[in-house]
């Protein structure tokens, strides 16, 4: 691992040297909400100062870059009984994303392991995901997010180079070739012990602001005994079935295919479109049998894909603890919660 | 039961891995098949012929029993269908199709010689090698003789590798039997069948009632050595897993040589869209053919 230390206003120089061959995506104001907070989002940004490198979390994850809420897997040109079919990985040019929290990295990490390395790799993903530049931010813990319960909370890889904030300047991990030649046109200089020093101070200092917490022992097996306890149904009770917490999820991927013909007759698409396993047709089959009729069996599937089938597969559950789905959910239904009263639910009999 | 542990040969060919696709292009390639033959079974189901376009990729195009692929046309919608023919012949398969939505009602109109996308073939199959020198059960309900069809005509390509076999089938009522042509020849071939419905009408001559009842009938007459040397195949409406497995259960057919196929909601085939998820995993990769363990070992699998 290289790291480096550089002046903050030479970050300001970095961006837009960037920014002057390059598509950059960045975390920006977008508004206010009811109580005044702001409200930030990920969006193409081209001047320095609309980026906020403060920002505590982005209401949608940037998934929408890399995993489009539609997107066309392929065309048809249709002639008389045959047709032609044209594929397109719907991606033109590198993207740069800048500040992306350890949350949202963790998330294409663990997005990569099931859409890149395992078996049927996604070509989609895939040739996105290979054309990102990804400029990682340490962020300020707030009181939903529990990724260090997820072990998220830190980005091992999955990134280009990473900046930690240490007041006066700024600290940088290089892990890639291209990050460290990027690097040289502005002034940085090796860390030295007083940089080192300073480094831990401030990470020791954020990891105390983390303030929500979930226990995850044994929480596989406590699925698996739990999963017909009356406390899904509790939960089931308060969930719309409105999906809102898979869209704003960074780490949900389901999807749906539909394939419509175009209003000239000449060609057809096949679209992919986001889904989310509490939509009520999510696993409906011909014939009209549903294997998830009511809420209660889709909510807890959600939670039974992230938190034990996942792990059962890649040895890691496929959530980040960001906290945004509970945020955004008109229920006030949050993973903590959620796993608390399941946790809860053996002692209490 | 014998507490002996058995041997497992690891050198043995059966034990080797499944090829999987892992390269980028394959994830949306289709095969360019044609319709060769369109045959209407019943009201619902329809009997397709369809054969990959290029001799090459024909000659590729191979399958084991159980297996199902993804059948396109194009603009009008892609669907999971079990391939219901014989896995000696490359490259042209038949899948027998009940009209059920957009895709599936429009199949029956189209002509002889469309042209349609192929992707496949998929999951996992049933390992007809492991049932040499065995008795075979197949038991089917309704729509389930359509993946059944395939391990059928294995064991009658290759039926001095099996000593007894049993085909049960039961659908609703007499009208909805599928491949009614067929029985006659499966019966020359030694293949014991017993066909039931659950509502006779007039022209009914056979018996009427649960698909349990000719099974019964059938393990009750056996001894154990006839249970530890029999595997059986189980395809059929949800509702008729659990009956049917209780019952194979009960009379110690061992559970690691009892197949059921699962059928899901299916949009990729490839463990990508997450539709077909049952238990902690997905239908299209670990299944839709899962030995009996396995599927006590998955929620809301039966
Ligand atoms: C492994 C497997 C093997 C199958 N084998 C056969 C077969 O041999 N013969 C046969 O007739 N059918 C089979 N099916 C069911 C077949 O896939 C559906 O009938 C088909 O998807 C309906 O497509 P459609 O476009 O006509 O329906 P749509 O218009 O898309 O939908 C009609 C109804 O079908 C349901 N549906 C949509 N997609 C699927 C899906 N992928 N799976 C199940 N239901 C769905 C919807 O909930 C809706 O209620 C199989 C399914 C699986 C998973
Ligand atoms: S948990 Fe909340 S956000 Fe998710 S579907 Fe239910 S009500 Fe909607
Ligand atoms: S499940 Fe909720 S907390 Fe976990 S990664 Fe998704 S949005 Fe974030
Ligand atoms: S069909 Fe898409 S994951 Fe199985």
């Amino acid at each position: 691992m290289i790291f480096r230390t550089f002046e903050k206003q030479e970050l300001k120089k970095l961006f837009e040297i960037l920014a002057a061959h390059n598509r950059i995506i960045g975390p920006v104001e977008t508004g206010r909400d009811r109580d005044g907070r702001p409200v930030y989002a990920f969006a193409d940004v081209t001047d320095y100062d609309d980026v906020e490198l403060k920002y505590s979390i982005t209401k949608l994850p940037a998934k929408r870059f890399f995993l489009p809420f539609k997107e066309d897997l392929s065309t048809f040109r249709i002639e008389n009984d045959t047709w032609q079919k044209e594929i397109s990985y719907n991606v033109d040019r590198p993207l740069i994303f800048f500040g992306l929290h350890p949350c949202d990295i963790n998330a294409l990490n663990k997005l990569d392991k099931v859409l890149l390395h395992s078996v049927y790799p996604m070509p989609y993903y895939a040739a996105k995901r290979e054309n990102m530049f990804i400029v990682g931010m340490d962020c300020i813990p707030q009181p939903y997010c529990f990724c260090r319960s997820m072990g998220s909370d830190t980005a091992l890889h999955g990134f280009d180079m990473f900046i930690t904030d240490l007041g006066s300047r700024y600290f940088v991990e290089i892990l890639s070739n291209t990050a460290f030649n990027f690097l040289k046109n502005i002034k940085t200089s090796e860390p030295g012990e007083d940089d080192h020093v300073l480094y831990m101070k401030v990470v020791a200092k954020r990891n105390n602001e983390f303030t929500r917490h979930v226990d995850t022992t044994d929480l596989t097996k406590i699925l698996d005994m739990e999963f017909q306890s009356e406390v899904w149904k509790e939960w089931g009770d308060k969930c719309l079935s409105c999906g809102t917490c898979s869209s704003v999820c960074p780490t949900c991927y389901c999807y749906g295919v539909d394939e419509t013909v175009d209003i000239d007759l000449k060609g057809a698409r096949k679209t992919k479109m986001l889904h989310s396993c509490n939509l009520i047709d999510f696993a409906e089959v011909a014939g009209g049998h549903n294997f998830r009729p009511g809420r209660e069996n889709r909510l807890k599937y959600r939670y039974y894909h992230k938190h034990r089938g996942f792990v059962e597969a890649f040895e890691e559950s496929l959530c980040v603890g960001c906290g945004r789905c509970g945020e955004s959910c008109l229920a006030d239904i949050t993973v903590p919660e959620v796993i608390d009263s399941i946790r809860g639910s053996g002692r209490n009999k | 039961m014998n507490p002996e542990l058995k041997f497992t040969d690891v050198a043995a060919e059966l034990y080797a891995p499944q090829k999987r696709k892992d390269d980028l292009k394959g994830f949306e390639y289709t095969y360019r098949a044609e319709i060769t033959s369109i045959y209407p079974l019943t009201e619902m189901e329809t009997l397709y012929r369809i054969q990959v376009v290029d001799p090459e990729e024909r000659r590729r195009f191979a399958f084991t029993p159980g297996q199902f692929l993804m059948l396109e046309m194009p603009g009008i919608g892609e669907a999971p269908f079990s391939i219901s023919s014989s896995p000696s012949i490359h490259g042209e398969v038949e899948l027998c199709i009940r009209k059920v939505g957009n895709l599936t009602n429009f199949l029956p109109r189209v002509k002889r010689g469309t042209h349609v996308g192929i992707r496949g073939p998929f999951g996992t199959g049933f390992p007809m090698q492991n049932m040499h020198g065995q008795n075979v059960l197949l038991i089917a309900g309704g729509l389930g003789l359509v993946p059944l069809r395939s391990p059928i005509a294995y064991v009658m390509e290759n039926r001095s590798h099996f000593r007894d076999v049993n085909i049960i089938y039961g659908t609703k009522n007499p009208s909805q039997l599928l491949f009614t042509y067929q029985y006659e020849i499966w019966r020359k071939d030694d293949i014991d069948i017993e066909i039931i419905v659950e509502k006779a009408d007039k022209s009914w001559k056979g018996p009427s009632g649960l698909i349990t009842d000719p099974l019964e009938d059938i393990l009750s007459g056996r001894d154990s050595e006839y249970y530890h040397n029999t595997y059986a195949i189980v395809c059929g409406p949800p509702v008729m897993f659990k009956f049917v497995c209780n019952m194979l259960n009960e009379f110690h057919i061992p559970m690691q040589k009892m197949f059921v196929s699962l059928e899901r909601r299916m949009h990729c085939g490839m463990g990508k869209c997450c539709r077909c998820n049952v238990g902690s995993t997905y239908t299209c990769l670990t299944g839709p053919v899962f030995d009996y363990w396995t599927v006590m070992n998955l929620k809301e699998a039966i």
